[in-house]
């Protein structure tokens, strides 16, 4: 393959005339200009949210570019429906999902910087995964397609430069510098060979041998994509104006797929002496973190409240269970029944649906406790995994009696800002499994898969399969009565049409 | 310098900043060719008369042309003050550099950093939704201090220098100087003494300066060869094959590798100092060594003895299969290769001190250096604030008489043979120069862009 020629460029005019998604790989440069139904937006996201869930896991279990990586990430394109295969010919609806899906899943996913690291870190590995999927003609296709054509030194440069050349790529032999062209790469393009002095630079660019040219590509991907993240917030403010879609944009950033643990089925199968036991053994490391502080301390800050009380709503507890629990509790502090219940048992009521707008409460996801209100001094919620020092999480650890090569293996997922699956490392020690074989997305789920293995298939934590829909989303919030469609051009480039450069 | 204190400076900073402070090429700089700020004629308040018979650098009598860079860039500059007591100030910023010239000889800090030019005026930056005030362009700036020095220098420690370490500093500055030009491309490079144990410079390429944080990162990385703190015995590791960046570091390393650390610093003089560069050696090499070591008569004869042995060995490792030993050569680059402070790099808005600020603890000037006289340059004959003042009061009373005869001299003329008539003249030229090859760059480039539109 080569990244300039006429003969080529004839040819991706003569793809383009294929229609608008000439294809399977794109770098989704402009945005969808077509109208959207809110069921397929919706829909649309959820898919490609699991789809990123699952490369982050792959990604993490096995070497990335291994052939059981590879089989596994094509399964789950099959099975989402987006586009798995380079060739196929008449994937025009898995195309139109990829392209959608992505610029729904950038509104939701630009509004932290924790938020747009996890994003691109997922597309960039799946884009990685498409890229070497790639034939070396369909490789110099898309290149052209996406503008990507650099400019190759000449043989004459090449000449006087061939042993500097040499040098400074690892493995290259004189034959090699040779044979393959080397391309002048500005040095934005080429940060990531840079970073670790693996190109020659020569008065400003980066002189770049054919066979590290994956790496530019990649690297330009990244840059593109994290600057049209940084623009897409900056105009957030206007799409967040739209009342149809902010309360779906929040529930995708904030929110896992799968069950809403706002538990009907197993209300009341809990008693009160249980709980003490059951935060040994089956709480996630979040809610032992609560429970702990709170029979120590017999008061807990309005934050750890409401991440424990709403999990424990989630568990099973009925209403009077939990005013019963948290007033026996706080009644040994410094707060005297009298107060408690005119100060306290109102928002206990209120998680419930008893008071206020009466809505009923769900329990907090993962994302949603990783992601906002973090806990300040003298707080107990968040997440241990994200918000410890990572030292006091080793001695907590400790304490709790996981082996120094697990705490190690936890901390090095910690490290990499893979708080979940940290949890669930802490869920397959604990519990003595190799692989619990599904994620782990939220602290009650966390509870119910635990007493799933500590009681045998237990019959009172039967919960539907995951749903279809995003947890939390009620049908009331898309008022679909009203607006039957999106305007996608309007919902996803409310800026005024910027040249492609700087999207 | 002899008599500088501290307690003089609120008496000094006036007239430093009235008299000598060259604020017309200081205004031009930071205005990078600006519409409101760009024009010699408008920022160099200081700078009229005499001050532009150089006759380069007035861009104003160019031919009306796009602005060189967006609008109130230099207005969007964020600069900080050190008042006295150490109360410290951020986020100001200034219309124009003749507001800049008023508010330094107002208020008269004792030192001023220079930051970010940012989305908005960080003057206003309260007044801002979180998030809207961002840090957009900035020059690439190194900071290199002695102090990262302290392992491998015996003479002086933490913020002493002398003439022997400051060779430290001279090859930092060929090191970094050599690869921003050759490999990096970068035109306009401001060396800096800090006034007291380091260098500074400011890369000022229009391109570089709106160099993400990400890219200046990875230079920082690309630059940087010396890891480790304390802890770390080793702290450069070769590997085959050897980065031309490297390599070329490394031929100016060795030119002055024995005059700085085998005859300065005699790092082989006794079994205490040799042991130590030893540890670098691989274990069969060492132990030939600490036998050899012994019987030679000093660094250079030691050093040339472990030298031959490593490149033998390194010879028979392609033989043999084993990996190549460098450690002549890591060793060199750990005693002399740049230490960079590479926070001060990566990030957008961390704040420099600025050129021509005064040292407030020894009272040095924060001259700019001129690289092509690089070893001329003595850190110990730079100005203070005092030794200046002083002069510019001799050169006065000299004067007086004739400044009597001749009462209709304005003012502002009178300004700018101020500094001038002091030792600080020869900075402030180096400085001027350095403006005006950015201003005929600026103009070479409006030229070029207006004959590619065919207005020509
Ligand atoms: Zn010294």
């Amino acid at each position: 393959m080569e990244f300039s020629s006429a003969r080529g460029r004839r040819r991706a005019a003569r793809a383009g005339g294929r229609g608008r998604y000439p294809h399977s790989l794109q770098f989704y440069l402009a945005p969808p200009a077509e109208s959207v139904s809110l069921a397929e937006f919706e829909s649309f996201a959820v898919d490609r949210l699991r789809l990123l869930k699952v490369v982050e896991n792959l990604g993490v279990k096995y070497l990335k570019g291994t052939d059981d990586y590879k089989s596994k990430l094509e399964y789950e394109l099959r099975k989402l429906k987006f586009p798995f295969k380079a060739l196929a010919e008449d994937d025009y609806d898995a195309r139109r999902k990829d392209h959608i899906s992505h610029f729904i899943l950038r509104l939701a996913y630009c509004q932290s910087e924790d938020l747009r690291r996890w994003f691109i870190q997922q597309e960039m590995d799946l884009f990685r995964y498409r890229f070497n999927e790639l034939s070396d003609s369909l490789v110099q296709q898309f290149l052209e397609y996406v503008n990507l054509l650099y400019e190759p030194i000449s043989e004459e440069v090449k000449e006087r430069l061939k042993d500097e050349l040499l040098m400074s790529t690892p493995g290259l032999s004189a034959e090699k510098v040779k044979e393959q062209a080397f391309y002048k790469i500005p040095l934005q393009d080429a940060q990531d060979l840079i970073r670790v002095r693996r190109v020659l630079l020569n008065y400003g660019f980066a002189l770049v041998p054919h066979q590290d040219m994956v790496v530019i590509i990649l690297n330009n991907y990244r840059t593109k994509l994290s600057k049209a993240l940084a623009l897409t917030a900056r105009s957030l403010p206007a799409v967040q104006s739209d009342e149809r879609l902010q309360p779906l944009l929040n529930h995708l950033s904030h929110s896992y797929i799968g069950p809403d643990y706002s538990a009907q089925k197993n209300t009341g199968k809990i008693s009160l002496e249980q709980i003490d036991t059951l935060s040994v053994k089956s709480y996630p490391i979040c809610m032992r973190q609560l429970h702990k502080a709170l029979r120590e301390n017999h008061h807990l800050r309005h934050g750890g409240r409401m991440q424990y009380g709403l999990f424990l709503k989630g568990i099973g507890l009925t209403l009077e269970q939990a005013l019963e629990f948290w007033k026996s509790e706080f009644i040994r502090g410094k707060i005297d029944a009298d107060k408690f219940d005119k100060g306290y048992a109102y928002s206990i009521r209120h998680n419930y649906g008893k008071e206020g707008k009466r809505t009923d409460y769900t329990p907090f996801s993962c994302m949603k406790i990783i992601l906002s209100n973090p806990p300040s001094q003298g707080d107990y919620h968040g997440c241990p995994f994200r918000h410890s020092d990572p030292e006091l999480l080793k001695q907590k650890l400790q304490s709790y009696k996981i082996s120094s090569t697990g705490i190690s293996q936890i901390l090095e997922l910690v490290k990499g800002m893979h708080y979940q699956l940290a949890c669930q490392k802490y869920f397959e020690l604990t519990h003595d499994v190799d692989d619990i074989g599904f994620p782990l997305n939220h602290p009650n789920q966390y509870f119910v898969e635990s007493q799933k293995l500590l009681n045998g298939d237990s019959p009172v934590y039967q919960f539907l399969p995951a749903l279809s829909g995003i947890h939390g989303l009620k049908k009331g919030h898309l008022k679909e009565g009203k607006y039957h469609t999106l305007e996608m051009k309007t919902a996803l480039c409310p800026l005024p049409q910027l040249p492609s450069s700087c999207l | 310098m002899a008599g500088f204190e501290p307690s003089a400076l609120p008496e000094l900073l006036p007239l430093y900043y009235r008299r000598l402070f060259p604020h017309g090429p200081y205004g031009r700089w930071l205005g990078y060719g600006g519409g409101e700020c760009g024009a010699a004629g408008r920022a160099g308040a200081g700078e009229r008369g005499p001050g532009r018979e150089s006759g380069a650098g007035d861009p104003g009598t160019e031919p009306a042309a796009p602005p060189a860079v967006e609008k109130n860039y230099f207005a969007r500059r964020e600069f900080s003050f050190t008042l006295r007591d150490d109360i410290y100030v951020r986020y100001q910023s200034f219309e124009h550099p003749q507001d800049l010239e008023k508010e330094l000889q107002k208020t008269c800090p004792y030192k001023v950093d220079i930051g970010a030019v940012y989305s908005h005026r960080p003057s206003q930056h309260n007044a801002l939704r979180s998030g809207a005030f961002q840090a957009q362009e900035k020059e690439l700036v190194f900071d290199i201090d002695m102090t990262d020095y302290d392992d491998v220098r015996g003479c002086c420690s933490s913020a002493e220098i002398c003439s022997k370490c400051w060779t430290l500093m001279t090859i930092a500055i060929r090191v970094l100087d050599r690869a921003l030009v050759e490999d990096l491309g970068v035109q306009h490079r401001l060396w800096v003494y800090s006034g007291r144990r380091g260098v500074h410079c400011w890369v000022c390429d229009d391109t570089v300066r709106k160099w993400s944080s990400s890219l200046r990162s990875s230079i920082v990385d690309y630059l940087s060869l010396v890891k480790g703190g304390a802890d770390t015995v080793k702290k450069v590791n070769l590997s085959d094959p050897v980065h031309p960046f490297i390599s070329k570091s490394l031929r100016l390393v060795e030119e002055r590798f024995e005059e700085y650390a085998l005859l300065g610093q005699d790092i082989l003089g006794s079994r205490e100092s040799w042991d130590k560069v030893l540890a670098l050696v691989p274990e069969p090499l060492r132990e030939q060594l600490q036998q050899d070591f012994p019987r030679k008569r000093d660094s250079v004869q030691r050093w040339a003895r472990l030298k031959a042995l490593v490149e033998k060995s390194r010879q028979s490792s392609s033989s043999s299969k084993k990996l190549p030993s460098y450690a002549e050569k890591e060793i060199m680059l750990q005693f002399c290769f740049p230490r960079l402070d590479g926070n001060v790099s990566k990030g957008l808005n961390h704040l420099l001190k600025s050129p021509f600020s005064v040292h407030p603890k020894t009272g040095r000037i924060s001259v700019p250096i001129d690289v092509q006289r690089l070893d001329q340059f003595d850190p110990f004959a730079v100005p203070t604030i005092s030794s200046l003042c002083r002069e510019l009061d001799e050169a006065n009373d000299a004067d007086e008489d004739r400044d009597k005869e001749n009462e209709e001299d304005p003012e502002p003329k009178r300004r700018v043979r101020d500094y001038k008539r002091t030792s600080l003249a020869p900075y402030v030229r180096v400085f001027e120069r350095f403006v005006e090859d950015m201003e005929r760059a600026r103009r070479g480039e409006l030229l070029r862009r207006s004959d590619l539109q065919g207005d020509f």
